[in-house]
């Protein structure tokens, strides 16, 4: 029982870091970038859904909106912070983001204040009791909604000629460009799509963790290590990244000790990079989708 | 060696102007008396600073109204220390100085107050801290006090209630911050006291969002009760954690989260939480013989009034800080020696925080009884007996 409880709990913020993980993944896979303000965009998620909610939209609306603000945000963001740099290494967009971050976490302080929100779940059940284990009923509509979000996005990669086509510039972005695809609105499209699922993110979390202006810098790191667990730039990758990292930091403190919890995600994290540096996945498929 | 010379009386022109320029206030403003306020007013510690540093603003303009001390106005120098300790101790050295205070209330945040302490004590000033942390004043300082109630008194409140109801196992989940471990160390120390056993501590990152395995883990060994340590959000997924996974032993929080805003993040999981809390939370359901009561409602009422805004349980550590240093400086003359013996020999001062008792040894000067225990029920707070 204590088990299938510590399982449960595992799925639950595994699921949270696997969203993350998914934002940080296609991201990468479209633009060779790791964009470190990710955490903020399911900040941005969760806080616009307390406001929406605040002004009396029904949750569904609610939802569609904040994610739709985030994303064009991401756009934005991308337009004015990343697109205009004349010798786009690397190191520098990387440290862009960071900066970004911090101005993202910085605005939202001031627009929502330092306090904490909560949000209430989206269907009102009890707790579903398994053998003596508790499981969210919010839980499963993140498991839900993670799997659903992942399946559009491979089915729009696999079967729309737009979704080829940002594959094609992942790939090479000369060549694509050499065949007719605008490379750079490819670019912009990934990030309004990367920043929109990091919003989602936000919003599905939002129920179990609360939220607040700086919750995004702790989950983004997370994040971002199940992604690279899994193998940067794969979806199946951080899917898998995310919940192995959620199961282990719950079985490390149920059966180790809660002090040392995140001392044993991080370890393993190391291993993993250590024996297949490319990631549970990345390394294995040469195919980044 | 003509041109050295015009430099150097140059500089030496520039170097008199300016010490005169400092000098000069300092004689103007000899007519007041010269107090230093340094908060966290900005940054992660404002909840605590911003009130404090009202609530100092507005007890100094009180006792100016009422004719000052022995003649002289109060005047209040306050600085912003962001809860970031080199600021903080930037700002004494400033106070000090620059400004020539003669005593400093604040600051805010233990960490804060642990590093300015070492730069009032060489300078010989009374420092007047609002923090929790036991640190402070303990071992004893000459020239250090505070005002917040102590981690000592609220884990002592909390067990004498358990020991009243029977319980003598619990379960302790903390922060893993300097407040949790803290609250930690008091819990563990503090049990035997109390025939208590702690039968299981665990932990819990300040922005973790589920901590179902650790609540899961403590529900393994039966305790009694839980006792949760922490500041919002933590303390509020512990609550929704416990209801969820249908503990039905009690939880108790600490003193951290006595605000409404943990109601409102815990929801439906606040219900029937126990928790100790400065008596400013449920003044009106004090007793009328509770001689903290009058007290307590001048300021809250003041506070209102001034800055139209619900009071925080916080403010009130600087208010009891000014006040205290005021009846000290009475007749004194500004002798700080005489101050510091006279906020050493306060006896009885009753405050916002709790009913004072300074002596040689007790430098914090207040006892479990400033804390009441509360119970959470229909959204709001019910005394306990």
């Amino acid at each position: 029982m204590e088990f299938l409880q510590y399982l449960f709990s595992g799925i639950t913020s595994g699921a949270i870091y696997a969203v993350i993980a998914v934002g940080f993944s296609m991201l990468y896979s479209a633009t060779d970038l790791i964009n470190f303000a990710h955490g903020e965009f399911v900040m941005l998620g969760a806080l616009c859904l307390v406001t929406m909610k605040a002004i009396g939209m029904p949750l569904p609306i609610a939802f569609l909106n904040a994610v739709l603000i985030v994303g064009l945000i991401g756009l934005i963001f991308e337009r004015l912070a990343i697109r205009p740099v004349k010798r786009p290494q690397p190191i520098v967009l990387v440290i862009i983001t960071v900066g970004a971050s911090i101005f993202f976490r910085g605005m939202a302080m001031i627009l929502w204040g330092k306090d904490t929100y909560s949000v209430p779940p989206f269907s009102d059940h009890p707790p579903i009791i398994i053998s003596g284990a508790a499981l969210l009923p919010q839980s499963l509509w993140i498991l839900f909604i993670v799997l659903a979000v992942v399946a559009c996005l491979y089915l729009f990669y696999q079967k729309t000629l737009t979704g080829k086509a940002m594959q094609a510039c992942a790939i090479s972005k000369k060549a694509a460009w050499l065949m007719g695809i605008p490379a750079k609105w490819m670019v912009s499209l990934s990030f309004l799509l990367s920043a929109a699922m990091g919003a989602v993110a936000g919003v599905i979390i939002a129920p179990i963790t609360m939220c607040s202006y700086d919750m995004g810098t702790m989950l983004g790191l997370k994040g971002f290590c199940a992604a690279m667990l899994g193998g940067l730039g794969s979806l199946w990758g951080a899917l898998l990244g995310g919940f192995l990292l959620g199961i282990l930091e719950a079985m490390g403190v149920g059966f180790f000790s809660s002090s040392i919890k995140d001392a044993i995600a991080f370890l393993l994290l190391l291993f993993i990079l250590y024996v297949r540096p490319g990631g549970i996945i990345g390394a294995v498929q040469a195919k980044r989708f | 060696m003509k041109k050295m010379s015009i430099k150097t009386v140059l500089l030496s022109a520039t170097l008199c102007f300016t010490i005169s320029l400092l000098i000069l206030p300092r004689a103007w403003a000899e007519s007041t008396w010269k107090i230093g306020g340094i908060f966290a007013v900005t940054g992660p510690a404002s909840f605590l600073g911003d009130p404090e540093k009202k609530s100092m603003e507005m007890i100094v303009e009180t006792i100016n109204k009422n004719g000052g001390i022995d003649g002289r106005p109060l005047e209040a120098v306050i600085y912003d220390t962001e809860a970031d300790p080199t600021k903080a101790v930037m700002a004494v050295s400033k106070l000090i100085n620059r400004d020539k205070v003669m005593a400093i209330i604040g600051p805010s945040t233990t960490p804060t107050s642990l590093a300015v302490i070492p730069g009032a004590q060489r300078a010989g000033i009374p420092l007047i801290s609002c923090a929790a942390g036991n640190g402070i004043t303990q071992p004893i300082k000459p020239w250090i006090f505070k005002t917040a109630q102590s981690d000592i008194h609220a884990v002592a409140a909390i067990y004498n209630h358990m020991k009243k109801i029977g319980h003598t196992k619990v379960g302790i989940i903390t922060v893993s911050n300097a407040f949790g471990e803290s609250g930690k160390e008091q819990l563990e120390s503090q049990a035997p006291d109390f025939g208590i056993t702690v039968v299981r501590a665990e932990n819990f990152g300040a922005k973790d969002t589920d901590m179902t395995a650790q609540l899961t883990k403590i529900r393994g060994e039966k305790p009694d009760a839980i006792v949760c340590w922490g500041t919002n959000p933590g303390p509020a997924v512990v609550s929704r954690n416990a209801r969820q996974l249908n503990i039905d032993i009690p939880l108790y929080q600490s003193h951290g989260v006595a605000s409404p805003k943990f109601i409102d993040l815990a929801g439906e999981a606040a219900e029937g939480i126990l928790l100790p809390t400065g008596k400013i939370l449920v003044a009106d359901l004090l007793p009328d013989d509770d001689p903290q009561k009058p007290v307590l409602k001048t300021y809250i009422r003041q506070f209102q009034e001034k800055y139209n805004s619900p009071v925080s349980g916080f403010g009130g550590y600087a208010y009891d800080g000014v006040r205290i240093l005021a009846d000290a400086i009475k007749g004194t003359g500004g002798d700080l020696a005489k101050i510091r013996e006279k906020i050493e020999s306060t006896r009885d001062h009753v405050g916002v925080s709790g009913t004072f008792n300074f002596s040689p040894e007790d430098h914090n000067g207040l006892d479990p009884s400033a804390f009441v225990m509360v119970r959470i029920e229909n959204g709001t707070w019910k005394l306990v007996e």
